[in-house]
């Protein structure tokens, strides 16, 4: 997109565009040159190297989990000791991992659309376009460990005390509203980048239909565009929970690096659980890998194979939204 | 807009009020990178101040340098600020560099593979492949690094008459410069794989069939058409990888040895063996000294390195496919 973000975007090509050659259907690489046939080993190679690192992770993965995985390690919370018996499970990174989901999500999705909309349907003055198309492409750039940084200094000013714990008007600026405050900025771009896509992909004909039944460019964004753009909101959606969850900086720097659950006193319940530290899923394995505190590879091993599961559950919806959408079909202009 | 157009949602969500909303909305988010840009940059303040130039200079031991600098804050004695960054930018070059130089590679032989060459079935083994090497967390690499690939490198690739050679400088132990590349390669090339891919299918088929018409095979039309055309895309790939390189701190964090020590080419091969740590997870490494103001500003201020290198990659970005724009697609 350069100087056209105000207008709707042009039509895509008909269907009757020119189709790229069916693969193999020109020529098999028996007449090629020894150099390009080489080359061409080398993408198989490659290709096949892929595969092969993809499935030793994921097998590996597996065994170690099944051998390592107790369902009672999901329903204990960790506990100090002395060997890897007496030290509990990880319940409590499990559970901090599914709010951290839902409070980064649930802050990532309204922000990103809007934003999206802004972009697409909106986007005056053009300046301003700009700059917030630089702006989400640069926080997409960010290292989260920055960012984890930056929210140190902003969770710790005392306006923003009410989100954390206290004491004594020093302000401990660690907790579930500071961690998901900053990953859902690790979700914003990939959220937006979704968003324009799928609004970029109707065509202006169908703004034009709603305008002239008098509906408000409001009104027909919230009733044609965005219903009709949801299989891609689902899929960013998802890419940006996919990060949220798989992200350890951000945890590792703003949630307090507890093992447990460290609530506030004197708060109501919700509130004391999410203005204090806790630990996730991603920090437990840190912290239980060889070079963390803790050192219990077994138990790394069984959290890392949960987390596992949870990215190949969100990799398979993102999947099925995909199918669904192309089964749907697209606009015909 | 007429009010009496908005009646299903009352003069409360008229178009003016809509776009003010989004607008202040959009505001904030642009305010906020810029309060974060400043913000990184005033905290980094008195540690560049104090060192100067030489911030980014070699000299003494880096790892005895932050602990100077953190016991300082303590004692309520006098600051101490002196700190010689060189071994960590070294490493950082290092390990991004041989990641970012490997997957650009195989990253371009898959891409072009998985749009042109493999056949229906491939392809579609590989795509999902691809999506998910790129969405598994970064912490699972890491552990995997550990647990796996630095015992490998320890005990089979490094032989004790090469672990004795540098004994009085440094301990062999496997996580080495090796397996934090190895594992960096692994993490950020399908990040690239996918931008390609994108790039390369944008590219207008008439091109290529008009190559292919004139008796040139489709090996050399993809390499000499398609992935020239699609360079604006091979680039923002790129700078996105290069940018995940260097800001992954946990997966570095605990692989790459945390030691404050220059790999030195000028040993030999066996550099490659040898620990390091870059920036990013040195301020993990460090995150409970926060509380200490020296301290402070020098995260801070590896933390301002951090953001000014990947606002000038995303620069640099931008300038490289604007100047690339005139060949056509994306």
């Amino acid at each position: 997109m350069d100087a056209s973000v105000a207008t709707p975007p042009a039509a895509p090509p008909p269907a009757s565009a020119p189709q790229r050659p069916a693969k193999g259907a020109v020529e098999g690489s028996a007449t090629w040159r020894l150099s390009d046939r080489i080359g061409l080993a080398i993408c198989w190679a490659l290709g096949l190297l892929f595969c092969a690192i993809a499935v030793a992770i994921t097998v590996y993965l597996f065994i170690q989990g099944i051998k390592f995985l107790k369902p009672s390690m999901l329903v204990t919370p960790a506990a100090a000791g002395f060997s890897q018996t007496e030290t509990g499970g990880f319940s409590d990174a499990l559970v901090g991992t599914l709010i951290l989901a839902v409070m980064g999500i649930s802050l990532a999705l309204p922000t990103g659309v809007a934003i999206a909309v802004w972009l697409v349907e909106y986007g005056r003055p053009t300046a301003l376009a700009r700059i917030t198309e630089s702006t989400i492409e640069a926080i997409a750039g960010i290292p989260s460990i920055v960012l984890a940084l930056f929210g140190t200094v902003i969770f710790s000013s005392t306006a923003l005390g009410f989100l954390s714990r206290s004491n004594e008007g020093v302000v401990f600026g660690r907790s579930f509203f500071a961690a998901a405050a900053m990953l859902s900025l690790v979700a914003l771009p990939l959220i937006v980048a979704s968003t324009r896509e799928g609004l970029n992909s109707i065509p202006p004909h169908v703004r034009e239909a709603s305008y002239t039944v008098g509906k408000t460019k409001a009104a027909t964004t919230r009733r044609i565009l965005l219903p009709a753009s949801r299989p891609q909101v689902a899929t960013g959606a998802m890419l940006g929970l996919g990060r949220i969850i798989g992200d350890t900086a951000i945890i590792v720097v703003l949630l307090g690096a507890t093992q447990n659950f460290a609530p506030v006193e004197d708060v109501p319940f919700p509130l004391n659980f999410l203005r204090g530290a806790g630990t996730t899923l991603t920090n437990f394995v840190y912290e239980a890998s060889p070079t963390g505190n803790l050192n219990q590879p077994q138990k790394a091993y069984a959290a890392a194979f949960v987390l596992l599961l949870m990215v190949l559950a969100l990799n398979g919806a993102v999947d099925v939204v995909h199918r669904r959408a192309r089964k749907v079909g697209t606009w015909s202009s | 807009m007429d009010e009496e157009y908005t009646s299903e949602y009352g003069p409360r969500w008229s178009d003016q009020r809509v776009e003010r909303m989004l607008g202040v909305l959009v505001c904030t988010v642009v305010g906020l990178l810029l309060a974060m840009i400043v913000v990184v940059l005033i905290k980094a303040w008195p540690s560049f101040a104090h060192n100067g130039l030489a911030w980014f200079g070699p000299g003494g031991n880096v790892d005895d340098q932050l602990n100077a600098i953190f016991l300082s804050g303590q004692a309520g004695a006098e600051y101490v600020y002196t700190f010689h960054a060189w071994p960590l930018i070294w490493s950082t070059l290092l390990i991004t560099g041989g990641a970012v130089f490997i997957a650009l590679f195989s990253a371009l032989f898959v891409a072009v593979f998985i749009v042109e060459f493999a056949p229906e079935w491939m392809s579609n083994v590989l795509q999902p492949v691809v999506r998910f090497l790129a969405s598994v967390p970064s912490v699972i690499y890491g552990l995997l690094g550990v647990l796996v690939l630095v015992p490998f490198i320890g005990n089979h690739l490094v032989t004790e008459p090469q672990k004795a050679s540098v004994a009085g400088v440094i301990s062999l132990t496997g996580y080495s410069l090796l397996a934090a590349t190895t594992v960096l390669t692994v993490m950020i090339a399908p990040l690239m794989v996918s931008i390609f891919s994108d790039g390369l299918r944008a590219v207008k088929p008439g091109w290529l069939e008009g190559s292919l018409a004139l008796g040139v095979n489709r090996w050399r039309t993809t390499w000499k058409i398609a992935v020239r055309t699609a360079r604006p895309a091979i680039v923002a790939g790129t700078v996105l990888a290069v940018a995940r390189a260097i800001g992954e701190a946990v997966m570095l964090a605990m692989i790459s040895g945390s030691v404050g020590f220059a790999p030195n080419p000028a040993d030999g091969f066996i550099f490659i063996y040898e620990p390091s740590r870059p920036l990013a997870p040195t301020i993990v490494k460090n995150i409970d000294q926060l509380s200490s103001p020296p301290a402070n500003a020098t995260l801070f201020a590896i933390a301002a390195v951090l953001l000014v290198s990947a606002a000038f990659l995303s620069l640099t970005g931008w300038v490289a496919r604007r100047s690339m724009r005139k060949y056509g697609a994306a």
